[in-house]
């Protein structure tokens, strides 16, 4: 193994190498439930070339390597489960391109989304990217990696929707670009017309590949945003209530929110709906057909919209820090989800299994529901706040997770960024056609296995 | 304790059905105005009780001092119907529940409320209020609940009060100092109407406010400023203390503009028009309210309630119109600083 530490140093330099206890000890662990585990060398390459050769190592080797954002997932999709190198891509954070007319950027693979932000705030204040409610070091190639989510997903699908390109470091260390990059200068195009490559890369959770460029659709941002809240008691009437909603076609986005704390907030399902305007006209008259949309609701008085006065702001915040506070509530700041990709039409059974796990593991309780690609789905999060000082509180939360996700899968739902466990419960699950496909694409691209081994190990 | 203080005769025999006849939502002619408040009075169905608005104003219009906004309210609660959507009305009660989350300042024979409101506590301070911001209370203990008149919940107003006017009375004060007309209406009029004692003296903070200009009229600059006033729901609970805006405004230099909308005749703020009725009648009086304020010439406008200026701030400004708290404009005319929310 010293061989492969200094090979390590070869490639990178020594600041960028390391294998002392206390840095293996962070990049053992996420802030979720699952147990840590020791790589044996983290590495932090600044170029393509670098994370070639690493790779190249790693794959001549046979030493398992973990590519890694921010390792914000929560469901430990970057614990080194096997060991070896732990990737860390944050140096690899330039803006490369903005392409203002075609609306997109191309970043390198380690670039957060709080850097991205910036950049278009800055420079291209009528632009914006899909911003997902993660803290803003989480990094892009990381969350379409992993078909995140972000504030314009229900207008555009998910994240991963949004790819214009990528330039991949197969396992075998060939560099690959992906879409119209592989043909010329230009990434507005991450398959159609050619064949769709990057379904081989997207949703994989770095188990094929190491994503060191991405191309990013970018969206008008409007100069006003605002946000309208409805509220109703009754479950069944939210999947209507989306639906109308969806009808409108204008909105930004859409949440669904419930939980027992504080007591405002008891009781009730809280739906919060985003626009966009350039002028006040633009967002009075799309005000109107909100409230229009959702009349017969108030006139049957099941629903109402809420005073905002104390509440707008944080509502608009851009990523949000609720979550955060939510996490601390049991104090110890822990917190994680499942977050199954499901039917709006499914919203009372979910929102009834959450309430039911939090009784029966005796933890606390939030939901988030969002809705993806103008109501076709929605991520519907199950989340529950922990005190990572209480194993037995931890011990509970991750059961409750398991359930939650056996629930999803027999609900006909999708589990979102699964843990390595609840990957082996969806395989299970798999037509077998579909799960031979999935290890024969595996096969080809990691024929050593060493790319996130423990992760969707197909085969 | 708990019945309404409310005579069926004197509304038999009213004269003019003032309460229906002058209400802004609805439109009555006089026989028809009385005849429904009839029915209201006798426990029959009237459209009265599906349409009120919950503006508060047919307790300033009854000549008689007869509570007929509340006993709507009754009749509307007993009726099960339901003024805003449900799960709003819920959301108050709930959010409104005291939790020991009170905050209690220096007390001794003055508390000053804040009912559960901050941004009040942030508007008593500076010399005005030197010798009593430290006594301030806040919180859902203090609060008073004649907000859920507006969700015809007298249920929850009658089970609340009582324990309010407790917690004052666990203090020891001999004084509350309310700086919201809601507080000041509850226990002066709520109270009154169910029979409900207030051991303590409520005290105005316009009258207070007024006390306080005269001490310190060596330091006041006129403002030469005018400006239009925002007469807020509650204000209709305790009319006798209306004029008390035009005494101020004189004082601190400040014209207030004649226009359309105002004493009897005021728009609320539409906030709780927004729950019961909708988008479309809430933005209706706002801009007729706004439109009115710029028609008349204003340069600010003077709010009495913070709940009135967080919803109408925005319009006003949009309107080139400044707004500002009263409280803030006497600190200005002082030459603190105020506080106008742009």
């Amino acid at each position: 193994m010293k061989d492969i530490h200094r090979s390590l140093i070869e490639i990178l330099g020594e600041r960028s190498v390391s294998n002392t206890p206390e840095e293996l000890w962070f990049y053992s662990r996420d802030p979720g439930v699952l147990p840590p585990h020791l790589p044996d060398y983290v590495v932090a390459p600044k170029t393509t070339e670098q994370v070639q050769k690493v790779v190249q190592l790693a794959n001549r080797e046979k030493v398992p390597i973990v590519p890694m954002g921010n390792g914000m997932a929560l469901t430990g999709l970057v614990i080194p489960l096997k060991g070896g190198i732990v990737m860390d891509m944050k140096r690899m954070n330039k803006i490369l391109e903005v392409n203002e007319r075609a609306r997109y950027a191309v970043v390198e693979g380690g670039t957060s989304q709080g850097v991205l932000k910036a950049h278009l705030q800055n420079h291209y204040p009528h632009l914006r990217h899909s911003l997902p409610d993660a803290p803003p070091t989480t990094t892009i190639a990381a969350n379409v990696s992993l078909h995140g989510q972000g504030r314009l997903t229900q207008q555009y699908g998910f994240n991963s929707d949004m790819v214009t390109g990528l330039e991949v470091v197969l396992p075998t260390g060939d560099i690959c670009k992906i879409g119209s990059p592989s043909l010329g200068p230009y990434w507005f195009s991450k398959g159609p017309t050619l064949p769709d490559l990057s379904g081989l890369f997207l949703g994989w959770l770095g188990t094929t590949g190491i994503f060191t460029k991405v191309g990013l659709k970018l969206y008008p941002n409007k100069k006003i945003r605002d946000v309208e809240l409805f509220v109703t008691d009754r479950v069944e009437l939210v999947p209507e209530i989306l639906y109308r909603l969806t009808h409108l076609e204008m909105l930004e986005d859409l949440n669904v929110w419930f939980q027992p704390k504080p007591l405002m907030f008891k009781g009730n399902y809280h739906i919060t709906i985003y626009f966009t305007g350039d002028t006040e006209e633009e967002v009075e008259f799309k005000r109107k057909l909100i409230w229009d949309a959702l009349q017969p609701m108030m006139d049957t008085k099941d629903g109402g919209f809420m005073g905002l006065q104390f509440m707008k702001e944080m509502l608009l915040e851009m990523p949000q820090r609720g979550i955060a506070a939510f996490a601390d509530v049991p104090k110890g700041g822990g917190f994680e989800y499942s977050g199954p990709i499901t039917l709006i039409e499914h919203f009372p059974q979910y929102a009834a299994k959450v309430v039911e796990l939090a009784v029966k593991y005796d933890v606390l309780y939030a939901s988030s529901a969002r809705v993806i690609s103008g109501g076709h789905s929605m991520m519907f999060s199950i989340s529950f706040a922990f005190n990572r000082m209480d194993p037995a509180m931890m011990g509970r939360v991750k059961q409750a997770l398991d359930e939650a996700t056996e629930f999803a899968l027999d609900m006909g739902g999708i589990p979102w960024k699964p843990n390595f466990m609840e990957q082996q419960m969806t395989m299970k699950r798999m037509d077998p056609n579909t799960l031979k496909l999935l290890q024969m694409v595996k096969r080809n691209l990691d024929p050593h296995a060493i790319m996130n081994p423990g992760n969707w190990e197909v085969n | 304790m708990d019945a309404l203080k409310f005579d069926e005769k004197v509304c038999a025999a009213c004269p003019t059905a003032d309460c229906l006849q002058k209400c802004q939502y609805q439109v009555f002619q006089k026989d028809e105005a009385h005849q429904e408040m009839m029915k209201v009075v006798n426990g029959e169905d009237s459209r009265v009780l599906h349409d009120c608005m919950t503006c508060y104003a047919c307790e300033e219009y009854c000549p008689s001092g007869n509570h007929p906004y509340y006993l709507i309210s009754e009749r509307r609660e007993e009726k099960g119907i339901l003024t805003a959507p449900r799960p709003i009305t819920s959301q108050w009660i709930n959010m409104t529940a005291m939790q020991g989350k009170q905050m209690v300042g220096k007390v001794k024979e003055t508390a000053v409320s804040s009912c559960f409101i901050p941004a009040l506590a942030g508007l008593a301070s500076g010399e005005i209020f030197k010798d009593v911001a430290q006594a301030m209370v806040f919180g859902a203990e203090f609060m008073c609940p004649a907000v859920h008149t507006h969700f015809a919940q007298m249920s929850v107003v009658k089970e609340r009060l009582p324990k309010v006017i407790e917690n004052f009375n666990r203090l020891g004060v001999k004084e509350v100092l309310c700086l919201h007309d809601e507080c000041y209406g509850t226990y002066t009029s709520i109270a009154r109407a169910y029979g409900i004692h207030v051991p303590f003296e409520p005290i105005y903070y316009m009258d207070f406010l007024l006390d306080r200009l005269n001490a310190l009229k060596d330091r006041i600059r006129p403002l030469h400023v005018k400006a239009a006033y925002q007469r807020p729901c509650s204000n209709r609970l305790i009319p006798d203390k209306h004029h008390l805006v035009k005494d101020i405004l004189d004082v601190v230099g400040v014209e207030l503009l004649s226009r359309k909308y105002q004493d009897e005749n005021s728009l609320c703020c539409a906030e709780i028009l927004r729950s019961v009725s909708g988008y479309k009648l809430a933005n209706d009086v706002q801009q007729r309210n706004i439109d009115d304020m710029v028609d008349a010439g204003a340069e600010y406008c003077v709010f009495n309630c913070p709940a009135c200026q967080s919803t109408l701030s925005d319009k006003g400004a949009k309107g080139g119109i400044k707004p500002i708290h009263i409280i803030d404009l006497c600190k200005m005319a002082i030459g603190e600083k105020g506080g106008v929310t742009q």
